[in-house]
């Protein structure tokens, strides 16, 4: 359906910071290129907003590219087809909102750990990421998502690379990230040759229609090798271990953009392709289901436990996403509509607790020129903005209540009380509770050295970080309590989203 | 009449008027006289809306309103019945109190940071108010857990190892059972009846429909253990050691929130669980009752022998309050009305005589920087009234009349007896022989024995600690003896939460 007066919304997320990105690499060094990255993120955000509550008054909204509809007698159109539903509206906003605070903020910082002259490409690349997100999230192609995904890949690969400045081991890092990155890309597309070669289409309506039924060796073998391939993307547990020297040596302001929005895409994918496209019918579909509540258990307590004895607090807080990633294949693997919507629940809430803690970190560095634990002693009489805004998202990521982690820890304690799996459900909810503890430890860890360490007392004076990255920052905090208050964003939409995920799952494909 | 005030307005003014008294002490950071006297002024407007909401309360009213709803089902809402109202009563007038003692005692013995003392002080009287009003679960854990939070500063107010560790202690058990226990409880409650307000009756119970749930059903045991563990501010073993490791904190912190105002949080969110979760009722007709009956038997026991090996007068008062809490656990978990009336008078009456005897071993420590029990012989001669104001705390705590102390002990032991359970009838005698042992005995010595090689004294007179330490000490004191005779219309005026108890029926 098109929306009145809007037809060409659904392409406008992409072609913006598309067409915006080289235009970046002609700008001189210094101001403009980040004055335009804000902008394009600004406009970008609007949009996906209009986008957002189109699709929540219009339903799903389809976009042929080009215009290259579905010929007369075929079921599918030949070309790309954009396609947006609630789901993915959510996650279109989600991660356009974070670029539009991540942006703006990065200036300081970038100034300060890039060469000052590579900053057009900086901005080039991080626009270009940026794009990769969006259209990995908006399409409706299974190939179209396998280009998106190098296009954010590749420019991600350079951005964390560029930390090379502060610490040289950004680039091994990167270099790990893109062996592993390129090895789960393969297996994607792998994947996506098999469904190709038993449906003969690659939209991903049509394929849910062709797969329908079948169930072969090669299916499922197409399926196995998606739900790996993204896994790797995802850092699921064992498939993480590119992650957290990526999120740790990476420029500041890059690991509070992927930390809140790369991860975030990819559970968008593994539900559309788990829901959407393959459905219950797929008996195999179990099978991932079941490997995803192991998973995700092991993944809330090994990362959280490895997360308690980091010395670095971005390897810290990169730990813990593995964690969280965890709860989020823990609601998938419910199969439920409360379980997947308490993941997408904590998809929105743990992007926001994410980009304040490690926007809040980025302050740190800016001004201590270090993210070791050490740094952090005393911060809170040092820098009590910063430290202050790092204890409130702290808390949000332990679940606190006036916080959304309690929000997202509450929907997905009651959707694992709802549910029939082979573990007790009492037992799940108090696995959650106890890996929540964990968190508290290595939040309290933080807490504790930023307002009863003294400050060492060789330190030098220092001042708060600028405005800009304090104002940024707190947007992102009071985010954190904003969006406990107002849950129709997060609760209403995800749940709705969840609805419609599950019910084409099922087979009823009209109640979009 | 009393005011012009609506109940409900003084609800709002006094949930909001700490935060401006907070911001108050902050800015008369540098003027100490009037960062104290704003505490005061704040305290005295709290505690007469507490008592405006009291009375409108007693005279059947309800008042309540609603701040926002998060999931439907789900709201922050406040409503009052008299439970609430008795602890926001307490936890405010005796606020006061407390804070007088705590000018003399942060003044006496130095202390820093006394704005941020003042400040956290000020964010854990809302908060225990914000659980007194509280009309639902959901509410009652978010101001639970700001009670937390907003004490762990002032647990670790000496900023030393020995006051960290403490706080780690502190923080990991409350937070930690809150979260991993407390929370999946309210969840599951959620799930099970799809809200979680505090209902009359019991919202397993269920009113006209029947219960949702059979009273014998596992679940409900399941239930009961995640909230009597989880509400890990009540103290009941083997959830007790943060209580004595928060005794790092200084006196005034350990006398109104170690006596009062958090771990009666703890004991009242029992209450409230039992009367209003659960229903008394219901919880008789299952069985789950029956093993943190026991628990909480065990706990009174196992603590006050604990208190009895201790040499630090506030370890063993800590101690002391671990077992005594579990009295009140005792009468929600008897499941009969005169139990749960003897737990809720509880609340009262061991909030006076405790605070007594915490704000006594405070004015001990800082008129002569004694802690241990050991090295107060003799030193009774030199403060009597410190010495006599807790020999009364001590009558009420064992449970001696004309103390308040008297009449919780008085009805449990009856309702005890009521319901066949003998053991815990002589549980609660074999307590009160204990803390005859271990409160009255170091005050005696404290009279009777030669004075201690430590003390020396230049002159031959007394040498009490400020006026400061001393009269809210008194205060306490004397309202336990008040206390005792105005039992009856605290009764009465719980009746409509706790049901007829009918003496001699």
């Amino acid at each position: 359906m098109a929306i009145p007066g809007l037809e060409q919304l659904p392409v406008l997320p992409v072609v913006i910071p598309l067409v915006a990105a080289p235009l970046t690499l002609l700008m001189k060094p210094g101001r403009a290129p980040w004055a335009w990255a804000t902008l394009v993120s600004w406009v970008t955000f609007v949009v996906t907003l209009l986008l957002l509550e189109a699709v929540w008054v219009h339903g799903p909204v389809e976009y042929a590219m080009g215009g290259w509809g579905a010929p007369e007698g075929m079921s599918a159109p030949i070309g790309i087809t954009y396609y947006v539903d609630l789901a993915n509206a959510l996650v279109l906003t989600l991660v356009a909102g974070i670029a539009s605070v991540v942006f703006p903020y990065a200036y300081y910082s970038v100034e300060s750990e890039i060469d000052h002259r590579q900053t057009p490409a900086f901005y080039t690349a991080l626009l270009i990421c940026f794009t990769g997100l969006l259209g990995v999230t908006i399409t409706g192609d299974a190939f179209n998502v396998f280009v998106f995904l190098e296009i954010s890949s590749l420019s991600t690969y350079a951005l964390i690379a560029m930390g090379a400045r502060n610490d040289r081991r950004a680039l091994t890092a990167s270099f790990n990230y893109l062996v592993m990155g390129t090895i789960g890309a393969t297996f994607y597309v792998i994947g996506i040759g098999l469904l190709y070669q038993a449906t003969g289409t690659l939209n991903m309506l049509d394929l849910h229609q062709q797969l329908m039924g079948q169930s072969n060796r090669m299916v499922e073998a197409g399926f196995a090798f998606i739900i790996t391939g993204i896994g790797l993307k995802l850092a699921m547990v064992p498939l993480h271990l590119w992650l957290p020297n990526a999120y740790c040596y990476a420029p500041s302001a890059i690991s509070a953009f992927l930390a809140a929005t790369a991860t975030k895409v990819q559970v968008y994918i593994i539900l559309r392709f788990m829901f959407s496209v393959f459905g219950f019918e797929f008996a195999f579909l179990e099978v991932a289901l079941n490997a995803f509540i192991v998973l995700g258990i092991v993944g809330m307590f090994y990362a959280s436990f490895v997360a308690v004895f980091r010395d670095n607090v971005k390897q810290m807080l990169a730990y813990s996403s593995i964690a969280q990633i965890g709860y989020m294949l823990l609601g998938i693997s419910f199969g439920t509509v409360d379980g997947v919507a308490a993941s997408l629940i904590h998809v929105f809430n743990h992007a926001l607790i994410k980009a304040a803690l490690f926007m809040g970190v980025g302050c740190v560095v800016l001004r201590l020129g270090s993210s070791n634990f050490a740094a952090f002693n005393g911060l809170a009489k040092r820098m009590p903005w910063t430290a202050w805004g790092l204890i409130i998202s702290g808390l949000s990521l332990v679940g606190v209540p006036l916080t959304v982690g309690f929000i997202s820890k509450w929907k997905l304690m009651e959707a694992a009380f709802q549910t029939q799996t082979f573990i007790p459900p009492l037992l799940i909810v108090l696995l959650i509770g106890a890996s929540s503890l964990l968190a508290a430890i290595y939040i309290g860890r933080l807490a504790y050295a930023m307002l009863l360490q003294p400050v060492p007392e060789d330190a030098e004076p220092v001042k708060e970080a600028p405005h800009l990255m304090r104002i940024t920052m707190w947007i992102m905090v009071l985010a954190n309590i904003w969006f406990f208050f107002q849950t129709d964003v997060t609760v209403g939409v995800a749940t709705r989203a969840a609805q419609a995920l599950l019910d084409t799952g099922l087979g009823y494909g009209g109640a979009y | 009449m009393l005011s012009l005030l609506s109940p409900e307005m003084a609800m709002y003014i006094s949930l909001i008027l700490p935060i401006f008294g907070l911001f108050g002490i902050m800015l008369a950071d540098k003027v100490p006289n009037v960062r104290e006297g704003v505490t005061l002024v704040t305290g005295a407007i709290v505690f007469y809306m507490a008592i405006i909401v009291a009375v409108a309360v007693s005279g059947g009213a309800r008042p309540g309103f609603e701040v926002a709803e998060i999931i439907p089902g789900l709201a922050i809402r406040f409503e009052v019945e008299p439970l609430g109202a008795m602890f926001g009563v307490i936890a405010s007038g005796l606020w006061i109190v407390n804070s007088l003692y705590s000018i003399g005692y942060m003044r006496g013995t130095h202390e820093k940071h006394q704005t941020r003392f003042y400040m956290c002080f000020a964010i854990a009287i809302m908060s225990a108010l914000g659980i007194a009003y509280s009309a639902n679960l959901l509410t009652f854990f978010i101001f639970y857990e700001v009670l937390t939070l907003s004490t762990f500063p002032l647990v670790t107010h000496k900023e030393n190892e020995a006051a960290r560790n403490g706080g780690r202690i502190y923080l990991g058990i409350l937070l930690g059972t809150s979260i991993g226990l407390l929370l999946p409880a309210i969840v599951l409650t959620y799930v099970l009846t799809g809200t979680t307000e505090f209902t009359l009756g019991g919202l397993f119970a269920g009113g006209a429909e029947g219960p949702i749930l059979m009273a014998t059903s596992p679940v409900i045991f399941v239930l009961l253990a995640l909230f009597a563990f989880g509400i890990g501010k009540a103290a009941l073993m083997p959830i007790h050691p943060w209580l004595p490791a928060a005794m790092v904190a200084p006196t005034p912190v350990s006398a109104f929130l170690h006596a009062v105002a958090v771990v009666k949080a703890g004991v009242f969110g029992i209450l409230k669980v039992v009367i209003f979760i659960f229903g008394v009722d219901f919880l008789a007709e299952g069985w789950a009752a029956d093993f943190f009956l026991w628990l909480a038997a065990f706990s009174v026991l196992a603590a006050s022998a604990i208190a009895m090996t201790q040499d630090n007068l506030k370890s063993r008062l800590a101690f002391s309050t671990v077992s005594q809490l579990s009295y009140v656990t005792i009468g929600a978990m008897l499941a009969t009305s005169m139990g749960v009336a003897g737990g809720a008078t509880q609340i009262a009456a061991h909030a006076l005589g405790k605070m007594t005897l915490f704000m006594c071993a405070g004015a001990i420590y800082v008129a002569h920087h004694k802690s241990l029990i050991s090295e107060m012989r003799g030193l009774g001669r030199k403060m009597p009234f410190t010495f006599i104001a807790f020999i009364i705390g001590a009558f009420s705590i064992i449970g001696l009349p004309p103390m308040a102390g008297s009449w919780p002990k008085f009805m449990l032991m009856w309702s005890a007896a009521d319901a066949g359970h003998q053991l815990v009838f002589v549980v609660l005698i074999a307590s009160s022989l204990m803390n005859i042992v271990y409160l009255l005995t170091p005050m005696l010595r404290g009279f009777m024995d030669p004075m201690s090689s430590g003390l020396k004294f230049d002159k031959d007179c007394l040498a009490e600690a400020p006026l400061f330490c001393l009269v809210p000490a008194w205060i306490t004191a004397i309202g336990t003896i008040v206390l005792f005779f105005y039992i009856e219309p605290l009764i009465a005026f719980l009746e409509p939460v706790t049901g007829a108890i009918g003496f001699g029926g």
